[in-house]
């Protein structure tokens, strides 16, 4: 009885242990695809550039949304780099300056996207408007 | 060792503080809605859809707990064959489920208005569908397995092997760039949710918690009414 039991929990020890090495080993290998999005860094350690569609992250910089009758354009940057992207269509609620956003379309060069679709991310921070301009204030 | 007699005294208290639970539970769901939907403030920046967060989060939490007490249940059921593990096990698993569900449907109708998106093959979104998965093979597996020693090995290596996928959701908002927010609340370092946005989280968490109990409850005297009824099905 209490053999069996010690061979039930080696059992799970091994059953565990293999299934943890094997889901380790395919996302390790599968790194590049479950990254939502590349930063603009990322982007310039490219080697070269894929015709692919792919999506770029990272704030949209300070005073860098331009709109014109049918485009708008804006940078994306991660503090370190930077990437010029270019969209048409409709943007969500939160696309703002000094914002997460997530553009998604094709590389151009490494310095400009044309994106087909503009995700918004929003950060962690939740608070009532008044505790925000009160930050802001200080 | 686990006898007739304990199982008798065991169901008759699960079947009287059924409708305790049930009074309670609605005491703090009416306290938690009317606090997140109406008391609570609007967020700076996503306005009124913040107040989804108040039904998403608590119950992605309680998916994810639900399935960790599964998880300790089910080895404990594995390995010494404890029968009380899996009863318990088994009822927990439905209120885990629905909650799983819930969790991915809120999560999407926040998701349009905030990313601009139903739903992103982001690693927590995806991690948390994985979830979703194990929770219907755990269900399934009690219907279609007729033997009884089977079905209690295989519903419980379901759970061990979909535990695995608990530290990867968790942990996938820092491991790899999502569009999934990070964790708000944090183990070690501060809370970035506002305390007159955290209280009503709390409370509807607890709601939600004493909902699951209470689903967890009518399941457990179900089972027993059928250990009951059948004679030879006794523990």
């Amino acid at each position: 009885m209490v053999k069996k039991v010690k061979l039930r929990i080696l059992f799970l020890i091994a059953l565990v242990l293999s299934i943890i090495l094997s889901v380790y080993l395919i996302l390790k290998s599968l790194e590049k695809d479950v990254v939502f999005f590349l930063s603009p860094t990322d982007i310039k350690n490219l080697e070269e550039i894929d015709t692919k569609k792919i999506r770029v992250g990272g704030m949209v910089k300070n005073k860098s949304i331009i709109i014109n009758s049918e485009k708008i354009n804006f940078i994306v940057t991660d503090f370190k780099n930077e990437i010029n992207v270019s969209y048409s269509g409709s943007i969500p609620n939160l696309f703002s300056e000094n914002k997460g956003v997530v553009a998604e379309g094709f590389l151009q060069d490494k310095n400009y996207l044309r994106a087909v679709k503009i995700l918004a991310k929003h950060d962690e921070n939740y608070m009532p408007p008044e505790v925000k301009e009160a930050l802001g204030e200080k | 060792m686990f006898n007739f007699f304990n199982l008798g005294k065991l169901f008759q208290i699960t079947s009287r503080s059924t409708r305790y639970v049930f009074v309670l539970f609605m005491i703090v769901l009416a306290i938690g809605l009317s606090e997140s939907l109406f008391l609570s403030p609007e967020d700076y920046k996503q306005s009124h859809s913040v107040r989804i967060m108040y039904v998403h989060v608590p119950a992605a939490w309680m998916a994810l707990g639900i399935f960790s007490m599964m998880t300790f249940l089910s080895v404990g059921t594995f390995i010494f064959k404890n029968k009380k593990f899996y009863l318990v096990s088994k009822s927990l698993a439905p209120s885990g489920f629905i909650f799983n569900i819930i969790a991915l449907i809120t999560g999407s109708i926040w998701g349009k208005p905030t990313w601009g998106t139903w739903w992103a093959w982001d690693a927590r979104i995806t991690s948390m569908l994985i979830l979703a998965l194990f929770y219907f093979m755990y269900l399934l597996s009690w219907k279609i397995i007729e033997n009884k020693n089977t079905v209690i090995k295989i519903s419980s290596l379901i759970v061990i092997v979909g535990a695995i996928n608990l530290p990867i959701i968790k942990f996938s908002v820092n491991w790899w760039n999502t569009l999934h927010q990070g964790p708000s609340l944090k183990i070690i370092g501060e809370t970035t949710i506002h305390s007159s946005m955290l209280i009503p989280l709390g409370i509807m968490t607890a709601a939600f918690a004493l909902f699951s109990l209470l689903i967890f409850l009518m399941k457990f005297n179900t089972e027993m009414i059928k250990i009951k009824n059948k004679g030879l099905d006794r523990l």
